[in-house]
């Protein structure tokens, strides 16, 4: 993980995680339904709603749909979550009538690899499928939540092991090999539209379909941001630096990973 | 109509060695005692299913349990990498575990088939991924209507299934709130079924965004208060997140593992 200093301005006042999580936040837009993953995006999507979009709907795949938590749940099946949601139905019911037939705007994910068409690994690294060098969780709710959703924001630390050239297995497609590729794989949603990260923000290109890097985080060099990726990152004319976190956004997100420890003994 | 069973004769009765088992329970009513009780009394070579294998069949697979895993994210909810699974994956420790991998929507879709009396289910789902290079149960199918190419998987049917809920009458009829997940699907789909509740009761009183399963669509029913924990019954008790997070200890190292296995399955008696 990050260290406050160690990425980044070292004279910030916020560490690269906490500008990770804001700046994903920002991300997603008021009255859109999002659909949550736990960790980094139940993180940033709870400080969006707390911030500038009251009225994000938050969709869980335990069945929560409209989830209004006051604090961080601490998994996708927390009791806080079906106490404070609009509706709470089957898992079978959140796939099929809310997912499949793309009632969802924003699929909101993490990964343990990454590569430059947004294509997502979290089921084995290393060795082959039957031997992997670290066997992962698996897919989840994610293949279908990245082939259905609207769109996908995607948020991840970058480094060499993340951000792969190719990665070992593909659980959730992103841009597949390239343009076109989802069209002819039927899928519905629109695929990656940004992929935020402790260094900056990468949005596909809209020829190639290849992450680009288009906003370094304040006190981070491009330098920085292609030594920590595995293949030859292109750059956006106009690179620009994203606006560092404000007072508010930080009280706010440091007030909710707080009720991460009142939350242990619910 | 469901019998009232004590939990030891409930799983000697409907879970026998190398049976398919299904113990279901999306973070919220997860059948911890039963499993307990289902390495308690050896069971081996079973194919165990589940959404979400988290420490519940980390604590089965570790204790060799199990011969198969079928499944779509085997971890520890908000904690990181479930260590015995991982064990058994990497290092066929105890024992080998074959693995059948889904997505949730696809196993969702294969109990909802199997409760439906179909032999298949079919989605939009799979397409791009790797999966469905691992296994046969994931195919592409024609809509005989429009032509277009959909996911197919086939029907999940248990030889048991084992759910927790919160209360159940004297019938056997069995009422759950809350996250209520895949379980009616689980429990239907399945040839038997255990259910272990929170109490018997004489009524069952009505609860917004209830679950009923008819005692007669029921096999067996047993009264295991605290059944769920370290996961909780809504209205009942709360999640031990403390049990989580130190799992990822306990579980770590083969000698910790048997060590808590001992002391917290192995001697405890069998409730009720």
């Amino acid at each position: 993980m990050s260290q406050r200093g160690e990425r980044g301005d070292p004279m910030a006042d916020w560490t690269a995680d906490e500008m990770m999580t804001v700046a994903a936040a920002r991300q997603l837009r008021d009255g859109t339904a999002c659909f949550v993953g736990i960790g980094l995006p139940s993180t940033a999507a709870n400080l969006a709603r707390a911030t500038h979009a009251p009225n994000l709907v938050l969709i869980y795949e335990s069945g929560c749909l409209g989830a209004k938590p006051d604090r961080l749940p601490l998994s996708i099946g927390d009791g806080i979550l079906a106490d404070t949601a609009d509706a709470v139905v089957s898992v079978p019911e959140v796939f099929n009538y809310w997912l499949q037939p793309g009632r969802i705007d924003v699929g909101f994910l993490g990964a343990a690899q990454l590569d430059r068409y947004g294509n997502i690994n979290t089921t084995v690294v290393g060795g082959d499928y039957d031997a992997p060098t670290v066997r992962l969780p698996g897919a989840g709710g994610a293949p279908e939540i990245a082939a259905s959703c609207g769109e996908v924001v995607v948020i991840v630390r970058q480094d060499l092991r993340t951000f792969t050239e190719r990665v070992d297995f593909v659980t959730s497609v992103g841009y597949g090999t390239g343009p076109g590729d989802r069209e002819r794989l039927g899928l519905r949603g629109g695929g990656p539209r940004v992929v935020i990260t402790d260094l900056g923000v990468l949005a596909p290109d809209p020829v190639t379909c290849e992450l680009t890097l288009t906003h370094l985080h304040p006190g981070v060099t491009r330098e920085q941001a292609r030594a920590a990726t595995g293949w030859d990152l292109a750059v956006a004319d106009g690179l620009a630096t994203g606006a560092p976190p404000t007072a508010r956004e930080l009280a706010v997100l440091r007030a909710l990973e707080a009720t991460k420890s009142d939350g242990r003994r619910q | 109509m469901a019998k009232l069973v004590s939990l030891a004769d409930g799983v000697a009765h409907l879970v026998g060695d190398g049976d398919v088992v299904a113990l279901e329970g999306f973070t919220h009513l997860i059948p911890f005692a039963a499993g307990h009780e289902i390495i308690r009394q050896g069971r081996q070579e079973l194919t165990l299913v589940r959404m979400t294998p988290d420490v519940i069949y980390d604590q089965l697979i570790g204790a060799g349990c199990a011969r198969r895993l079928v499944f779509s994210w085997g971890g520890n909810p908000g904690v990181g990498s479930l260590h015995r699974f991982r064990d058994a994956v990497q290092h066929a420790w105890p024992r080998p575990l074959d693995l059948e991998e889904h997505s949730h929507a696809g196993m969702a879709n294969r109990y909802v088939a199997g409760a439906s009396g179909l032999p298949f289910a079919v989605l939009r789902g799979y397409t791009g991924t790797d999966l469905p290079g691992h296994t046969t149960n994931i195919r592409p199918i024609t809509c005989p209507f429009t032509g277009e190419t959909l996911t197919a998987v086939p029907a999940l049917r248990p030889d048991a299934t084992v759910v927790h809920a919160q209360r159940a009458d004297r019938n056997g009829n069995v009422q759950m709130w809350g996250i209520t997940g895949v379980q009616k699907e689980a429990v239907l789909a399945a040839h038997r079924s255990l259910v272990t509740v929170e109490e018997i009761v004489d009524e069952l009183e009505p609860v917004p965004g209830q679950v009923i399963l008819p005692g007669w669509a029921v096999t067996a029913v047993a009264e295991v208060p605290g059944g769920a924990h370290p996961s909780y019954a809504h209205g009942y008790s709360v999640r031990d997140n403390d049990f989580y997070r130190d799992w990822d200890a306990v579980s770590r190292h083969r000698d910790t593992f048997r060590a808590w296995l001992d002391e917290h399955v192995h001697k405890a008696n069998a409730a009720a």
